[in-house]
């Protein structure tokens, strides 16, 4: 009896699946790290990317055709992203995939969309993932190195030659730690100490004293993110150096200041986006409009602020609906060319131009350098 | 001279903050032998709840006894709705349920709370108290009191009250205690109660230092959990020294050797003390005694 109820429904809702995708829609994967260890990566990016397809819908769609949005948390753990990709191309038939919150699940999706010839736009940091270029992947978030950099650039104008590390063991920390002594010495920065500290440390002022009794050292640098750097940040004022302490764009939030206290923040420097500085833009500012209308339409959902993470995906998700809207239709590759043609499209983050050889597309001005002043960010450079 | 004098107050917090887990874990094993791994989300929670109720308005203190309170009674429900109905199962099965109870603990504080760092002001004030050239935070001392109040809390429970006795006969013979008329149940709930207790208190005293989020509480339990095994499992004093000298060890190893490798090196000096000690350094007299 009960089988003969059910096989008309499931014919029923096999056509019903059907004629749902014979309608006119644009359908978008992503995967992001919305829980577990990554998940202040990703909560804030899922929320970015539910937003904007809602607002786009709402405007019209792309070129008069909805956006249908398929989301999964891998949860920060790689298989589960790579099962998730498998899943978006294969049963959910996306023409574009964004996603992968941290280096490791971005590396399981990228092997499925470049297998696929499916574009994809990564919010993962490393260098790896467009060194060497592949076809179809794309990135938003600028690169550690970059960060080193600014950072590095920064310091040689304060007259600062040598400094001291301490970064943390976690992946951020690790990888910006060796991207940083890579290229300390195309700025003149010699790094005379080198500490670490694990992710859960509770205090770390043995390090900070060996930093801080090495004969010349002139600033402190603490690439990282989660507590480690808010604990390092109070543990320096703690000790009353008198030397500047760099962070990393690993801290870039307000949520930093409020953790480490104003006074231990007073004077810390660190490169961010504009983002983080959205009502310091003058209005002149060629990222003015895009920042204080992502920050609002995110604060009127979410009443909170969106955080540097959150940028990335809002990059993400602009840069592929308006490639998407260029290409003119749903055919991948189309889209991915039309991608690669992007040219002076401004983000959040930074003004993106692609090229065959830069699938990144930012440069140095896409940072800006900070300092926190009296509890809020000041724009130094 | 005060470089050494940086290192041992870093140890000494650091240190403190494992004593106090450490602590939290002695009532519970010596209830029922279990080690009780959901002791990690306890302290978590003592962070988190002061944190939000904090936030919604309450004085500090208010906040801070009313997480206790919480924590406690959750404490409460694990044994009522987890352990109790497991009653007569090995003890490695009810350690396994209270892993499954950390982890359920944990998804039920990410989607009730959030999933962001907090962190609330220190009791006293953040300026530093200079010693000789080192320096340490007043939360610190905060920390290494609260830790000493309980070890001397739990020193004189299982010696000197009848009820503490009435735990550890509890543990090493259920049915002869139920003989000579203890309530093997009730114990069995104030255990978890006090250790939820414990747990919570370390937890208000520890996130001015340490910051705390949801996930904080393994981390914590598995350091609590290598000082307890240091000091020897259910003895307070353990627990202490256990946990001091775990957080000197990292320090003076950060200090003086490299960070890279302090906890390796703490791991080392732990397996070569269990080695020659397996009961752990005072845990031995303390399963004589009963």
């Amino acid at each position: 009896m009960n089988t003969t109820i059910n096989m008309p429904l499931a014919g029923v809702m096999a056509l019903a699946a059907l004629t749902g995708a014979a309608q006119a829609e644009i359908r978008l994967g992503a995967s992001v790290s919305a829980s577990g260890p990554a998940a202040f990566l990703g909560d804030p990016e899922g929320k970015t990317l539910e937003m904007m397809v809602e607002l786009i819908n709402e405007a019209g769609g792309i070129n008069g055709e909805e956006i249908a949005l398929t989301l999964y948390d891998d949860g920060g753990d790689p298989n589960k992203a790579r099962t998730f990709a498998t899943r978006l191309v294969e049963d959910d038939e996306v023409v574009a995939i964004i996603g992968g919150s941290t280096t490791g699940t971005t590396m399981s999706i990228l092997d499925v969309a470049e297998d696929e010839g499916i574009p994809f736009i990564s919010l993962a940091g490393a260098i790896s993932i467009i060194d060497p270029v592949r076809e179809y992947v794309f990135k938003t978030p600028h690169t550690d190195r970059m960060a080193c950099e600014k950072i590095f650039a920064d310091m040689q104008e304060q007259g600062i030659s040598k400094i001291g590390m301490i970064s943390g063991t976690d992946g951020f920390g690790a990888s910006m730690q060796a991207q940083c002594k890579e290229v300390a010495g195309d700025h003149g920065i010699e790094i005379l100490a080198d500490e670490t500290y694990g992710p859960q440390d509770a205090d770390m002022t043995p390090q900070l004293t060996r930093i801080r009794d090495t004969e010349g050292v002139q600033a402190v640098l603490n690439p990282g993110f989660g507590q480690g750097p808010a604990i390092v940040t109070r543990n320096v004022a703690q000790l009353g150096f008198e030397i500047p302490l760099y962070q990393s764009h690993g801290v870039a939030s307000n949520a930093f200041i409020e953790l480490t206290g104003k006074e231990a923040a007073e004077g810390v420097r660190l490169p961010g986006t504009a983002l983080l500085i959205g009502d310091l833009l003058s209005e002149d500012d060629p990222q003015y409009q895009v920042v204080t209308d992502y920050i609002a339409a995110y604060k009127a959902k979410y009443d909170q602020d969106p955080s540097t993470f959150a940028g990335y995906a809002h990059d993400a998700m602009a840069l592929m609906t308006d490639a998407i809207a260029r290409a003119g239709g749903e055919d991948p590759s189309a889209i991915r060319d039309a991608l690669e043609q992007t040219s002076g499209f401004v983000g959040t983050t930074g003004t993106y131009t692609f090229t065959p050889e830069d699938h990144l597309g930012l440069d140095q001005s896409a940072f800006r350098m900070l300092e926190i002043t009296d509890g809020g960010w000041k724009q130094v450079d | 001279m005060d470089a050494l004098l940086q290192f041992i107050f870093s140890g000494v917090t650091v240190g403190a903050v494992y004593a106090l887990v450490a602590l939290g874990f002695t009532i519970i094993y010596n209830a029922s032998d279990v080690v009780n791994f959901a002791q990690g989300e306890f302290v978590m929670l003592g962070g988190m709840i002061t944190v939000f109720a904090h936030q919604a308005g309450l004085p500090l203190a208010l906040a801070a006894v009313l997480a206790i309170i919480v924590t406690a009674a959750i404490g409460v429900a694990l044994n009522k709705l987890a352990i109790e109905p497991a009653r007569g199962a090995p003890v490695v099965s009810v350690i396994i349920i209270t892993i499954g109870a950390s982890i359920l603990i944990r998804g039920a504080t990410q989607l009730i709370f959030d999933k962001q760092l907090h962190r609330f002001p220190a009791f006293s004030g953040d300026d530093p108290i200079r010693v000789m050239g080192a320096t340490i935070l007043p939360q610190s001392l905060w920390v290494t009191g609260g830790a000493l109040v309980v070890f001397a809390g739990l020193w004189l429970f299982f010696t000197r009250t009848l009820t503490g006795k009435a735990v550890l006969a509890t543990a090493n013979n259920r049915i002869a205690a139920q003989l000579v008329g203890i309530n093997t149940g009730a114990i069995m709930t104030l255990s978890f109660g006090l250790s939820a207790a414990i747990g919570a208190l370390a937890g208000v005293l520890i996130t001015p230092i340490t910051l705390v989020s949801y996930d904080v509480g393994v981390a914590l339990a598995l350091k609590g959990f290598a000082a307890a095994m240091l000091g020897g499992m259910g003895n307070p004093k353990g627990a202490l020294v256990g946990g001091l000298m775990l957080g000197l060890l990292e320090a003076l190893t950060a200090g003086y050797l490299s960070s890279q490798y302090k906890d390796a090196v703490a791991f080392i000096v732990i397996l070569a003390v269990l080695f020659v000690m397996p009961q752990g350094i005072f845990g031995k007299s303390s399963t004589e005694r009963v």
